[in-house]
């Protein structure tokens, strides 16, 4: 996959978890000089302000250490809610599984792959 | 409305929110709902135990499965004796909920339940009660 770091996320995490997440994958992108991460939200159930502000931050901090993020397999229950929620998803990119992130990784930086 | 199936339980730690959750989500089970009905109370549970917690210091949530007449419905009621809200109007605002974790989830979870009812006391703390119908 090149240099592309991909997260599974497959627990109901609590609050901490996902801030320890956060960090640890900054760490990650610097280290393997990451240029695309991959979120794979699919085993998800849910996903409120706190989760959704931990991918709009992943996003953001990916962004300024150079890598570009997409979150791939929301449920669509997850996804009615979120806009119902009215949680504003800015920046996030998002595919509807991994091998269609890739592909837009690939899309939005093709001198990499 | 006849009240069955009431339970309590702390909200302390992040680890009691997780549980919150899922008990939202077993009760809503309980009571017929469907995949998004389900999605839509559990994640407003989130966000006022979430509130509960991290604003009003810890406190405790009710799960309630409820009737009346045919409908079917969830209770979920959190109390916290924080510092209480002195601008519910302000805190219900959406803008008030985007800035990097400061914001108070109130009006998003008011979005996705029917009926959403808030006390709070400057001092002495603050419940939110919010109740989602089956099939609405």
């Amino acid at each position: 996959m090149g240099q592309v770091l991909l997260i599974t996320i497959q627990v109901d995490m609590h609050d901490q978890l996902a801030m320890t997440l956060q960090n640890d994958l900054m760490d990650r992108i610097v280290e393997h000089s990451s240029r695309g991460v991959l979120i794979d939200i699919s085993s998800l159930e849910m996903v409120d302000s706190f989760i959704g502000r931990m991918l709009s931050n992943i996003a953001n901090m990916s962004r300024l250490l150079d890598a570009d993020t997409v979150v791939v397999g929301m449920r669509p229950s997850v996804a009615i809610t979120l806009v119902e929620l009215g949680l504003p998803m800015q920046g996030i990119r998002t595919a509807l599984d991994v091998e269609k992130g890739i592909a837009l990784l690939r899309h939005m930086t093709p001198s990499l792959y | 409305m006849v009240v069955s199936a009431s339970k309590e339980y702390p909200v302390e730690s992040s680890e009691d929110i997780v549980r919150v959750r899922q008990q939202t989500r077993e009760l809503a089970i309980a009571a017929g709902f469907n995949l998004v009905e389900q999605t839509k109370v559990v994640t407003a549970s989130s966000e006022i135990a979430r509130n509960a917690l991290v604003h009003g210091g810890g406190g405790q949530a009710t799960l309630e499965l409820v009737r009346d007449g045919s409908k079917v419905g969830v209770r979920l009621i959190f109390r916290d004796t924080g510092p209480g809200i002195p601008d519910i109007s302000l805190a219900l605002k959406d803008g008030y909920t985007s800035s990097g974790g400061m914001g108070h989830g109130l009006g998003g979870a008011k979005r996705l339940t029917h009926e959403f009812d808030i006390q709070s006391t400057v001092g002495q703390g603050t419940r939110v009660t919010l109740l989602r119908w089956k099939g609405f």
